[in-house]
């Protein structure tokens, strides 16, 4: 995974609330098997309009995107993330996220930033003319205008976004851990330890 | 561990924590991971393309179905009839081609095991009370039913279980829902889990794990727990649980995967000693009484929008919150429908039996006592059975049930998905209406524009005998 430790350009003021991963990407995206290509599916359905943000000259490409509140509802979809990804975007800025899909940004590298509405409503007006800046070792985000906007993030997931650690490689580092644990549960419930004849 | 009463879900937590880190996350150990088409082939390629392994195969059970059609999947002279959408091939051939590779147990698309994940697990013996259980697909709640910590993951956890058998997971809240009393007559597991919906709310179970206890929960089977269960996520829970007991050991026992001998005996006296201990506390408790349950249906396009069959559909000025007024008239304008409207008075084109919620034998059984000897509406289209596995299948026409399902009109399918999610050929027309026996009634969600309303086996069936929406209670024998 990438390290990331800032993010700097113009900022998508998107804005909506409650959008849900239908319209991050919607279904029929889902019959991939790879996790490339899903940009052309993101927000298909808004994209629809020639006029949309997305698209237009001055936003395209951006890796920021700002967001209302409950950004990434409904179902589970990781591909909701990697439709981001694919779409250039490293950081969503929102008053709140679902947990799911904050956990699948964050899994894929995407950093997600809770701000206070009116904070959000002040990086909006930003958007449309300036870049957006957000400092992660320091958590703050900043404008050209002396904005200066701190936040909370969970310390682990700082940590491995700021080292682009992979968290299936961090887990694999417990493996003496795991081990152990499998030897003592086979004696203490191995009723559990038999699954399937592997194939 | 501790001397404190724990609930059941505490119990099964703390006894798969392999680490407990400082801030409170656990590693916790996976005893079962089921893999389906869907979301499975990114985790199989990010394992192939950093070198790692799959750890513990044996603990690892493939199954296609959301994509395979309900339709022969063989020809006479046994060979694949192909699969008509290349998308949903590629990714059945996917499967086919990571299990082998990866030295995983594949239950293939026409063997008589198949079914849907959450139907194979429990019918095999793989899924087993206080064991943990993950499956990329948000409705793995449904296992449990037999008192297993079952959840869906994103298919990030799904190569993080495969490489480490392991998760990185926080604790969640505890919630008991006690559904105390007899349910009445013709209401069933189904209308239970559409109430509680109903009462909770769509999110009412976030951020927690929910037990499902009381005299009308015991009094279940373990095919109607697995229905309860399965829903846990329509009212934003993690996980849902029912504590094992002797009914959950008389099913477990002797299924091809489950324990057997002095494995068996100790595995008992664990579960027993699962439930959760007098004095346990829960964050939340919810008290419903079983009486209060009616043949329940949806109005909506969110499993919260329930109504008892015997009501109207609201109007949105009947709701307090004004961001839900604003959705129930989103929702009527796309079901249809009109405030007042007697649920009863809506008719339907078509009715889908089946899902994970509700295509086990019990079900079928259901159905069938509703259409002995009737046949469906002509207004009605299109109606279709879908077992959730070739077992239950076999199970099925075993007892006769296929033919009074084809003698009343209605079509006998392989089993799989089908028209839940319709990622298959199963779909509803647009502007069409579907009772459907499924687990959610999202905007498309049986298909573009297709408008559904959740019940349960026997209200479906009623619904194909009568074209519309109708009281199973007023059809009689």
């Amino acid at each position: 995974m990438e390290a990331l430790r800032q993010v700097d350009g113009r900022a998508i003021p998107f804005g909506a609330k409650n959008v849900d991963t239908d319209v991050i990407i919607p279904s029929h995206w889902l019959k991939t098997i790879t996790r490339d290509g899903l940009g052309k599916g993101a927000f298909e359905t808004l994209r629809k309009d020639p006029d949309n943000l997305f698209d237009s000259a001055e936003y395209a490409g951006s890796p920021i995107l700002i967001a209302g509140d409950n950004f990434g509802c409904g179902s589970s979809r990781e591909h909701a993330a990697w439709a981001l990804l694919d779409l250039g975007i490293k950081a969503v800025i929102a008053p709140s996220f679902s947990d799911i899909f904050s956990g699948n940004a964050f899994k894929n590298g995407i950093l997600t930033v809770v701000l206070p509405q009116e904070q959000v409503d002040r990086l909006l007006e930003v958007a449309r003319t300036d870049p957006v800046h957000i400092d992660l070792e320091n958590q703050v985000v900043t404008t050209p205008f002396q904005d200066r906007f701190p936040f909370e993030i969970d310390p682990f997931r700082k940590h491995c976004l700021l080292e682009g650690l992979d968290e299936v490689g961090l887990t694999l580092a417990r493996d003496a851990a795991i081990t152990r644990y499998e030897n003592e549960a086979r004696e203490r419930l191995p009723f559990l330890a038999q699954g399937v004849e592997a194939a | 561990m501790t001397s404190q009463p724990r609930t059941l879900y505490e119990k099964i937590w703390d006894a798969h924590v392999v680490e407990r880190r400082d801030d409170g996350t656990c590693l916790i150990y996976i005893d079962r991971h089921l893999v389906h088409e869907v979301t499975s082939p990114q985790a199989f390629e990010a394992l192939r393309v950093s070198g790692r392994k799959v750890r513990r195969p044996d603990l690892t059970l493939a199954v296609p179905d959301h994509n395979l059609p309900t339709t022969a999947r063989r020809d006479a002279a046994g060979q694949r009839i192909p699969i008509a959408d290349p998308e949903s091939a590629q990714q059945l051939a996917a499967l086919e081609r990571n299990a082998p590779e990866f030295g995983v147990r594949l239950i293939g698309d026409a063997d008589a095991e198949q079914g849907i994940v959450h139907v194979v697990g429990p019918e095999q013996g793989f899924s087993l009370p206080g064991a943990t259980i993950v499956c990329g697909d948000s409705h793995t709640a449904c296992h449990g039913g037999l008192g297993a910590l079952a959840f869906g993951i994103g298919t990030s956890e799904v190569e993080h279980v495969l490489a480490t058998q392991t998760l990185l997971l926080k604790q969640s809240k505890t919630m008991e829902v006690r559904v105390e009393g007899q349910l009445g007559a013709g209401v069933t597991a189904k209308d239970v889990v559409l109430h509680i919906t109903g009462v909770l709310g769509a999110a009412g179970g976030t951020g927690y794990v929910i037990e499902y206890t009381g005299s009308a929960i015991r009094g279940l089977s373990i095919e109607g727990r697995l229905t309860v269960s399965n829903m846990a996520i329509e009212h934003g829970a993690r996980a849902g649980l029912i504590a094992p007991d002797e009914t959950t050991f008389a099913y477990v026992q002797g299924r091809p995967y489950a324990p057997k001998g002095a494995d068996w005996d100790k595995a008992v006296a664990w579960w027993r000693s699962l439930a959760t201990d007098p004095g346990a506390q829960y964050d939340r408790v919810v008290v419903i009484q079983a009486a209060d349950i009616a043949p329940t249906v949806t109005w909506g396009t969110s499993p919260e929008d329930v109504v008892a069959i015997t009501g109207t559909v609201p109007a949105p000025e009947s709701f307090a919150d004004p961001s839900k007024q604003q959705a129930v008239q989103k929702s009527l304008d796309y079901m249809g429908l009109t405030p007042g409207q007697r649920m009863q008075d809506v008719e339907v084109q078509n009715v889908f039996i089946g899902s994970c919620t509700n295509s086990r034998i019990e079900d079928l059984r259901a159905a069938a006592a509703v259409l002995k000897g009737r046949t469906k509406a002509p207004n009605v289209k299109w109606a279709i059975v879908v077992p959730g596995s070739g077992l239950v299948k076999r199970q099925a026409e075993a007892e006769g049930l296929d033919r009074i399902f084809i003698e009343a009109g209605l079509e006998w399918r392989e089993p799989g998905c089908s028209a839940c999610l319709g990622m298959n050929p199963d779909k509803v027309p647009a502007g069409e209406r579907c009772a459907s026996t499924s687990n959610r009634n999202f905007v498309g969600r049986q298909g573009p524009g297709a408008r559904t309303h959740l019940v349960s086996p026997a209200m479906a069936a009623a619904a194909a005998v009568t074209g519309r929406l109708a009281d199973v209670r007023e059809l009689g024998d």
